[in-house]
């Protein structure tokens, strides 16, 4: 389509130039009128030829491109998912630092993303809910984040890649007054710190 | 005006030579009553403040009852000392700012009918109620409540305390709050026993440190950090000690040189337990903090070497015991502490020779309670009256005050020691 109104608009010029020079001579008699021959122009043949080319090669580069994104954003998606995955808080008893049974399938899905990501480091921050001491829950915060650490250094993970600190009760997940927001409140969270720029997925 | 001054003051300076100096002059004090006492009008600059002032810091001091009868004009000539004992005082403050700036008192024994002491407190040039002016009259309140009871007051002092994570410093009669300069966020903070320091934990996201600073010059040292937590710092009684509790795995008590020198020792040895809160016997020897090593938070006292730990809180059988927040008093004959009593936590004090525990609060959520110097009054956060406040309560009567009030909660308060004259 893009391609023949070019092809058009070509043929246009070229009859506007044969006109134009028809007017500059001053003939006395009218000679007999020539027959309007549209010139063979190989350029714009090309051209057009070229275009066609173009918009194939185009459209390949956009299929290929759409492709291209859909893998990326498959991959980013997979990314997001494995980190959202990694990210997932661990979640601990009321004064408890032990890890709950219930909680190590999610300690053991971060296993694969350290594997994969060899240099990457992480930090551990251990919280509490409200109910306590603020200065006891700072401490206890504390040892939740250590028992964290010393669950993923028993499973391989070198101690070197994983710090511990612990903000007690001060930065709650969910700032409410209720037994759902102490349970979602008492937490491990996980935040990748170095070393996973790329960001490796783990082999499936 | 000028006439009235000079009566006032050929007055007081007749009185002041019939002061034997270095005698014990009281007035016969009763603890367990609280005497009255008569504040008169103030003459000078600001003197209605000053007597505002005077009469308020004697009222929160809980050991006299200051009669409200209307001031009338500043007094000139000799006391009609039965008017007075009628009104129920026993003894009268008489206050005037003087035209050299300074304030100048003199307490009538009623009874005796005669002076019992006087003195000038100076204003150092402070602008009139400036803060520095309302810390002079809170040190000339205290004497005045000394010379009365023989027991110095607690009205200049400054309550050091946590607002939405960051360090305020308020005076003990409510008045002059203040942010205490420092930028980020803060918790936990702990006077120097000069009260020119104030320790605290900063916290950011990649953990807690503990750092002093100078209050005078707004400068800050950070103490060398062991690993990603570290929090609730105390100082010795001499100063020359900060206690605070840090670690990798679970969180152990370290003592520190506050201003530089070596890296910080350990104290205990938790083995991973959590450990915090250390506050330190007046006499410099022990210090009680809270552990958690029997699965559950108590206090314990351990020497500062830490031999001799021992358990302090021993709780009674039945619920799951949660005691936590101790602070040591001034006398040294108790710790105050948190328990968790019911739904609630509920400020307790126990008797370190008996371990007799006494129960202090009982309305609301309250804890995290701090002595002030007198060893008498406490400060604590209190949910009595919605969110968070600090709460000031005289652990002889039972009476209270709301300190702290507005937006935002307030908890961790820290009861300065006494602000000395500069």
């Amino acid at each position: 389509m893009h391609a023949r109104i070019r092809t058009l608009a070509l043929t246009a010029i070229a009859l506007s130039a044969v006109t134009t020079t028809a007017c500059r001579k001053k003939p006395v008699v009218a000679p007999a009128p020539a027959p309007v021959v549209i010139p063979f122009n190989q350029d714009s043949a090309n051209a057009a030829e070229a275009a066609k080319r173009a918009a194939a090669e185009a459209a390949a580069k956009a299929a290929a491109a759409k492709a291209a994104a859909e893998a990326a954003a498959r991959l980013a998606a997979a990314v997001a998912a494995a980190k959202a995955e990694f990210a997932m808080p661990v979640y601990f008893d009321y004064d408890m630092s032990n890890i709950r049974d219930d909680q190590r399938a999610t300690l053991e899905a971060k296993l694969p993303i350290f594997q994969a990501n060899p240099d990457m480091r992480i930090r551990v921050a251990g919280h509490t809910d409200n109910r306590g001491s603020d200065e006891y829950n700072l401490a206890l915060g504390q040892r939740r984040a250590a028992e964290v650490k010393r669950y993923l250094v028993a499973r391989g993970i070198a101690e070197g890649r994983i710090d511990v600190v612990s903000f007690g009760e001060e930065r709650p997940a969910v700032a409410q007054d209720n037994e759902d927001a102490w349970a979602k409140n008492r937490r491990d969270e996980f935040e990748i710190i170095a070393g996973a720029n790329p960001f490796k997925l783990p082999n499936k | 005006m000028l006439c009235l001054c000079l009566c006032l003051c050929a007055e007081l300076a007749g009185a002041q030579d019939t002061i034997p100096t270095g005698v014990r002059v009281g007035l016969t004090y009763n603890p367990s009553t609280r005497p009255g006492v008569f504040v008169t009008a103030v003459a000078g600059e600001a003197g209605d403040s000053v007597r505002a002032i005077l009469a308020r810091d004697l009222d929160f001091g809980d050991r006299l009852t200051v009669l409200s009868a209307d001031a009338g004009p500043p007094p000139s000539g000799r006391f009609n000392y039965e008017l007075y004992t009628k009104l129920g005082a026993s003894a009268i403050v008489q206050a005037s700012v003087t035209r050299q700036g300074s304030l100048h008192i003199a307490v009538h024994d009623v009874a005796a009918k005669r002076v019992l002491n006087v003195g000038d407190f100076a204003f150092n040039g402070a602008e009139a109620l400036s803060p520095a002016w309302r810390m002079a009259v809170h040190r000339a309140s205290d004497e005045v409540e000394r010379w009365i009871t023989s027991t110095r007051g607690i009205a200049a002092t400054r309550i050091a305390f946590v607002r939405d994570q960051r360090l305020w410093i308020v005076d003990s009669d409510g008045a002059n709050l203040t942010p205490a300069g420092v930028g980020g966020l803060a918790l936990s903070p702990a006077w120097h026993p000069t009260a020119r320091y104030l320790a605290y934990a900063a916290m950011a996201d990649d953990g807690t440190h503990i750092v002093v600073r100078d209050l005078g010059t707004g400068q800050s040292r950070r103490i060398p950090s062991l690993g990603g937590t570290n929090i609730t710092p105390t100082f010795s009684p001499d100063g020359s000690t900060l206690v605070f509790s840090a670690g990798d795995d679970g969180t152990d008590l370290y003592a520190v040189a506050p201003f530089g020198g070596e890296l910080p020792q350990r104290v205990t040895f938790g083995r991973g337990t959590p450990t915090s809160s250390p506050t330190f016997s007046p006499d410099g020897r022990k210090i009680a903090y809270i552990s958690g090593r029997l699965g559950h938070p108590e206090v314990y006292i351990t020497d500062i070497d830490g031999t001799n730990a021992e358990l302090l809180t021993v709780s009674p059988s039945g619920d799951r015991p949660y005691r936590a927040s101790p602070d040591w008093s001034p006398d040294g004959r108790s710790v105050a502490f948190t328990s968790q009593e019911g739904p609630n936590l509920q400020v307790m004090v126990i008797n370190t020779r008996d371990r007799k525990i006494r129960q202090l609060t009982g309305d609301a959520r309250n804890e995290d309670p701090s002595w002030a110097p007198d060893g008498r009054h406490i400060v604590f956060t209190s949910t009595r009256s919605g969110a968070k406040q600090l709460w000031v309560l005289d652990t002889e009567s039972g009476r209270t005050r709301q300190l702290t009030r507005g937006a935002g909660i307030a908890r961790m308060a820290a009861w300065s020691p006494r602000m000395e004259q500069p």
